[in-house]
């Protein structure tokens, strides 16, 4: 934009050369703004649009829904629990959600993100913690997204990861194996390569069985971080009372999603009590959805 | 002495000389590869793709009228490949995990090899193919093996860190978007093509030994991966060196020497390793005392 205005040696008129460049560079001024306006406007635009979307969502095995008709937004930077009772399918909408499942009906849109914002934290056991590798070579495939196959991972990068270490208490296990963590040890490990990660989107599957108190409070005080820094949170949860203590939003699953809101409407024990009555076998003669 | 013991059977011996280049080429293609068949829990897979390979070679022998080198080398490379193919597909449609495809796969191909080669030729064929002959290499061979060797080497340099972060925690692979499935189609590529090399060497049944045994042995006396890898390749030529001289000397066989002799470091390595068991009866450092 920045066209410099060129001098008119031919023309003698020195009062509309002046003229002329004074229109010139209120021309530029007036193009500037609205640029800078419309990318403003843009921006405002597609940050308060930006959303998680379940359309009449059904995810199945062998044919058989884990959840269905499944309809509702996670609005972007929400942070949001999910709960219900045991085989409700709150891990099959997480999996749905990281595009591990896809549905057998219905659809997810991610309005404002990409597929690759979003970082998934599955149940524990389902890492090979015998593979002999150090507690920050785990932690800096968190870089994958950034760094692919055969990207450096430079010093600054390494010392940002055992800084991320060092916020879940970690400090001096860098080069500690896997083998030796404890569970709760090593769920904080995950949650330090989540950080790196760096997503929009942070998906956590029952981040808190087998972790103790303390633990507990770190790593809530981190997902506290991640919601003031505007990432949308996602998180299957049991305990009931943690989740009115931290989660503004919640969705109550039984299959079908019962309630989705205000944790403190949500939660109402008219819902929790539908929820309860939820039938957890599959039934090969179960009634056709009119839905 | 020494000179005697070491380097005269290298020295006066043409054959034996073909022999080490291809069994150094075959360390360092294979035992890197067998590293992450040990992590991934997948010692059966490789030997179902060795005896996949068996009876490739049992279909070329047949169709060839007798052992020669190209159409056994591209039998067994169809033959691994169909097999990994195959148990892809059996896997992803079906109940069945990998391990179980594997087996299944590795009984149907052993059976099928035999009962062709038995029906078609002789007792002398089979053993050449179930055990090979190191002393008898000729060019193509050496070529072959060390050029299935570098590709091997750079095929993993590139596909390393992908291949690890699959093994370690396919899910996250998955959830990150990564083609996990592809990574691992790769190396059990490298796996095949390495172990086609080597059986004319050290014969299907032998390949898949020094593969193995070097990736074992080295886990026991190492917890980071690289230093394993390291390790099992070194493994891997003492294994060869050593094994090429024992068949030497006492006119052994030469694929069984080299596996013996990987064997025996397996077995002193599960005594004294770092992860072995002599480290459990060692007093403890806090009972010093």
């Amino acid at each position: 934009m920045y066209v410099k205005a060129r001098p008119r040696s031919k023309c003698g008129v020195c009062d509309l050369k002046g003229k002329y460049n004074v229109l010139l560079e209120r021309y530029q001024k007036a193009c500037r703004r609205f640029i800078g306006g419309c990318v403003f406007m843009g921006a405002m635009f597609l940050g308060g649009q930006m959303k998680l979307e379940l359309h009449d969502l059904t995810v199945s095995y062998n044919r058989h829904p884990a959840i269905h008709h499944v309809s509702g937004v996670f609005a972007g930077g929400s942070l949001t629990a999910i709960a219900g009772p045991n085989g409700a399918g709150k891990s099959t909408l997480l999996k749905a959600i990281a595009g591990i499942m896809k549905p057998s009906t219905g659809k997810i849109v991610l309005d404002g993100f990409k597929p690759a914002d979003i970082a998934y934290l599955p149940q524990a056991a389902e890492i090979a913690r015998d593979f002999p590798l150090t507690v920050l070579q785990l932690a800096v495939t968190g870089y994958w997204a950034q760094k692919g196959a055969s990207g450096k991972i430079s010093q600054e990068l390494q010392d940002k990861a055992k800084y991320a270490l060092a916020s879940v208490g970690l400090t001096e296990f860098e080069n500690r194996s896997l083998a030796s963590l404890s569970a709760g040890q090593f769920q904080r490990l995950l949650f330090a390569r989540l950080i790196l990660q760096d997503a929009k989107i942070i998906l956590l599957d029952e981040p808190f069985t087998a972790i103790d108190g303390e633990t507990m409070s770190k790593l809530l005080e981190i997902i506290h971080n991640w919601h003031g820094e505007g990432r949308t949170v996602i998180c299957v949860l049991h305990d009931l009372r943690q989740i009115r203590d931290h989660f503004p939003e919640c969705v109550l699953l039984a299959r079908k999603c019962v309630a989705w809101g205000e944790t403190k409407t949500v939660l109402q024990n008219e819902n929790l009590f539908s929820a309860k009555l939820f039938h957890e076998a599959w039934r090969e003669d179960a009634e056709v959805c009119e839905a | 002495m020494i000179y005697h013991l070491l380097i005269q059977p290298f020295a006066e011996n043409e054959a034996m000389r073909r022999a080490l280049a291809v069994s150094i080429a075959m360390s360092l293609g294979s035992a890197p590869l067998g590293v992450f068949l040990v992590l991934r829990r997948m010692s059966l897979a490789g030997d179902t793709l060795s005896h996949g390979i068996f009876s490739g070679i049992a279909i070329a022998f047949v169709i060839a009228g007798g052992i020669s080198f190209w159409p056994m080398t591209v039998g067994g490379i169809i033959a691994g490949f169909g097999i990994t193919v195959f148990n892809t597909l059996v896997k992803r449609n079906t109940i069945l995990k990998e391990d179980s495809t594997f087996a299944g796969a590795y009984m149907l191909s052993l059976a099928t090899g035999v009962l062709i080669i038995t029906a078609h030729g002789g007792d002398e064929e089979l053993v050449h193919i179930l055990f090979g002959d190191a002393f008898r290499i000729d060019n193509r061979l050496l070529f072959f093996a060390t050029a299935m060797a570098s590709l091997s080497l750079l095929g993993l340099a590139i596909i390393y860190r992908p291949l690890v972060l699959e093994c370690i925690d396919p899910i996250f692979m998955r959830a990150i978007g990564g083609r996990g499935g592809v990574y691992h189609q790769l190396f059990l590529i490298l796996v095949v093509l390495n172990l086609v090399s080597s059986f004319q060497a050290l014969g299907t049944l032998m390949a898949l030994g020094l593969m193995i045994m070097p990736a074992i042995s080295a886990r026991l006396w190492s917890n980071n991966i690289d230093s394993t890898i390291f390790l099992s390749v070194f493994m891997a030529l003492i294994s060869s060196l050593s094994g090429l001289l024992l068949s030497y000397h006492y006119s052994l066989p030469s694929g069984p020497s080299v596996v013996m002799a990987a064997g025996i470091i397996y077995l002193l390595s599960i005594i004294f390793g770092k992860n072995g068991v002599l480290i459990k009866y060692l007093p403890h450092h806090h009972f010093a005392e």
